[in-house]
């Protein structure tokens, strides 16, 4: 257990916008593998860089280790780190994470059909049965061949949910997701999360700026904590 | 493969924007291949005006001037050839036929052109096509005339109609030659060449018509204003055109070979047909311009599409690669669309064309020509899609995994 490298480890972190002020500066940020942390970034704290950041889609200005399962993410190029993020990763915005001219099977489809490793860990399964089981146990059977446009929020927030956990992605990062659901629906989504997550075996970083959230978490980080950039 | 899928799917989301670009690109590309087969059919009508004719013979003079008076009814031939020149060459054992000409009058601007039977045996005009009878029969007697197509639809006159004929090339009045009516025996069949716009009579008829004629200066007596050679031997033509432009026992001829001086005037005229071409291709610049700006103005409500790939780890070349597919997906379809719009059109139109035109369009499968254009349409389409894909590009790589609103 001890012998796996953390699912993030990122230490002595800097990062800035071009020639703008510092807006990060993480001195040591390590989630083990299979936890599922929660991380309080309240909004302004920096929390879009940082996602950014362990997504790989930005490089710290500086930085001791950038690691993501194991990856030095600073040693790969710029398509090197797409491929990554797209063969590893699940993302889960806050709102709007379906492409609306796709049908519901299609959107969740989509990173297998991207990532050839990724539909390799199907094991051989077809996409579809494979995202319809997914669909299925989010309770969208229903909504296989429903229009994305017409699906409720809720609705829309489960398909990203299972596309993100398609093909069993080692880390899923949820950027609010649950901030346009009401308390309900919210605890029952995150509840629906975790199932999904452990199944999967997956670490979950989940982001939000409502504290209230955190408790059923097996850890929670403060990024205003953390982030050493705005103390001066 | 993905890529083109996704462009497809997303282009047919936007179904609005998608039909009426497409649309647009199909109207360009139908005019510019539009202008293209009609440009092509003018060139070959007018080609084809005169053919199986080896030599144009008239007076001393240019070229250009015999072949437009003789062939195309415009302007007025430079002098008169006498019978007895025009019975010895007749009779020249290179020759094989001759179609005698006598120009000079006319009906409400339509010329009258007195022959023999030989026109209507021997003259051919584009594919071997013949001068023929719609109805009635040809001139027999000096009061016969027959009608090309347009003048008996013009002037909505059929057989037995009676009509007099002018003196000169212009208008009617004072100067017809009322004492000698003319009673229309035919009508020919539309050929979509000069021919419809012409008027023919008999040789005597023309001689009679003059003799009794006071007010103008009498024409001599049994003159021709050019004749047509038919030779015998192909390869004798161009010896005979020396002779008979080298002829001093007679009056002063030129003959004309009619490919070369067609040739020789649809360069001198042929810049008309460069004016369309420009235009077209201004119109099709103008369809591909409104791609562009279909393809830009979405760019900014795209943004967070183009996100939503990101973090599904699309590259930012992916997502350029996905706006270039797009527009050239439209240009294709567009041009496919031009192509489909301008046959059905021209199936439908080209009766109408050449009967009102006199342009014969003929309706063939596009050529090297045709596809050159189609393929540089897709490639245009290509690169201007480069200037969304640019955009989009930077897009991606500034927003990241940053949903824009």
């Amino acid at each position: 257990m001890s012998d796996a490298p953390p699912a993030i480890e990122l230490r002595n972190l800097r990062f800035s916008y071009r020639t703008g002020p510092e807006v990060l500066h993480i001195n040591e940020l390590v989630v083990p593998t299979g936890r599922k942390v929660f991380l309080h970034g309240p909004s302004g704290s920096g929390k879009t860089t940082l996602l950014g950041i362990i997504a790989g889609v930005l490089l710290p200005t500086a930085s001791e280790a950038t690691q993501v399962l194991g990856q030095e993410l600073s040693a790969l190029t710029p398509g090197a780190r797409d491929a990554f993020r797209g063969e590893h990763l699940g993302y889960l915005f806050q709102l709007f994470n379906l492409l609306p001219w796709l049908s519901v099977l299609d959107n969740v489809t989509l990173p297998v059909q991207l990532h050839p490793q990724r539909l390799a860990r199907l094991g051989g399964e077809p996409a579809e049965s494979v995202a319809r089981g997914l669909l299925e146990r989010l309770d969208l059977a229903a909504f296989v061949h429903t229009p994305v446009t017409e699906l409720s929020v809720g609705q829309q927030q489960r398909v990203a949910a299972a596309r993100a956990l398609i093909g069993r992605p080692s880390l899923l990062i949820a950027d609010e997701p649950t901030s346009a659901l009401d308390a309900d629906r919210r605890a029952r989504f995150i509840d629906l999360l975790f199932g999904e997550c452990e199944a999967a075996g997956a670490t979950l970083l989940f982001v939000s700026h409502d504290l209230a959230l955190g408790q059923v978490f097996d850890e929670r980080l403060s990024l205003p904590d953390l982030n050493a950039a705005g103390v001066r | 493969m993905l890529t083109l899928r996704l462009a497809l799917r997303s282009l047919s989301n936007r179904k609005l924007t998608t039909v009426l670009t497409v649309a647009s690109i199909a109207l360009s590309v139908s005019l510019l291949l539009g202008v293209e087969m009609v440009r092509r059919g003018v060139r070959e009508s007018f080609a084809g005006t005169i053919r199986g004719t080896d030599l144009i013979v008239g007076a001393r003079g240019g070229a250009q001037q015999l072949l437009l008076s003789s062939v195309f009814g415009i302007g007025a031939p430079a002098g008169t050839v006498s019978w007895a020149t025009y019975q010895r060459y007749a009779q020249h054992p290179a020759v094989g036929w001759t179609i005698p000409l006598s120009l000079g009058d006319s009906y409400f601007g339509y010329r009258v052109i007195g022959t023999t039977d030989a026109f209507f045996e021997h003259y051919r005009y584009r594919n071997d096509g013949r001068v023929e009878l719609a109805t009635g029969r040809l001139a027999e007697d000096d009061h016969d005339v027959v009608l090309g197509a347009e003048v008996a639809r013009m002037r909505r006159l059929k057989v037995g109609s009676e009509i007099a004929l002018t003196h000169g090339l212009q208008g009617s009045g004072i100067m017809d030659h009322d004492e000698h009516p003319f009673e229309v025996v035919g009508v020919l069949a539309q050929t979509a060449t000069p021919v419809d716009r012409s008027l023919f009579v008999t040789l005597d008829g023309i001689d009679e018509m003059h003799a009794g004629f006071v007010g103008a200066a009498p024409v001599p007596d049994s003159t021709l204003s050019a004749f047509l050679i038919g030779v015998t031997n192909r390869q004798h033509a161009m010896r005979l055109r020396f002779e008979i432009d080298a002829d001093l026992t007679s009056e002063p001829l030129t003959a004309v070979i009619p490919a070369v001086a067609l040739t020789d005037l649809w360069h001198s005229i042929g810049f008309a047909e460069d004016g369309a071409r420009i235009i077209s291709f201004a119109v099709l610049l103008v369809g591909l311009l409104g791609m562009l700006v279909a393809l830009y103005s979405t760019l900014q409500e795209r943004r967070r599409e183009m996100a939503i790939l990101r973090s599904l780890g699309a590259g930012p070349r992916r997502v350029a690669t996905l706006l270039v597919l797009e527009s050239g997906v439209l240009a294709a379809v567009g041009a496919l669309g031009g192509v489909a719009m301008v046959y059905t059109l021209l199936a439908i139109g080209r009766g109408l064309v050449e009967r009102h035109f006199g342009i014969y369009v003929p309706l063939v499968a596009p050529g090297l020509v045709e596809y050159a254009y189609l393929g540089g349409v897709v490639v245009a389409g290509l690169l201007v899609g480069m200037v969304p894909a640019w955009r989009a590009y930077r897009n991606a790589l500034q927003d990241g995994l940053t949903i824009r609103l």
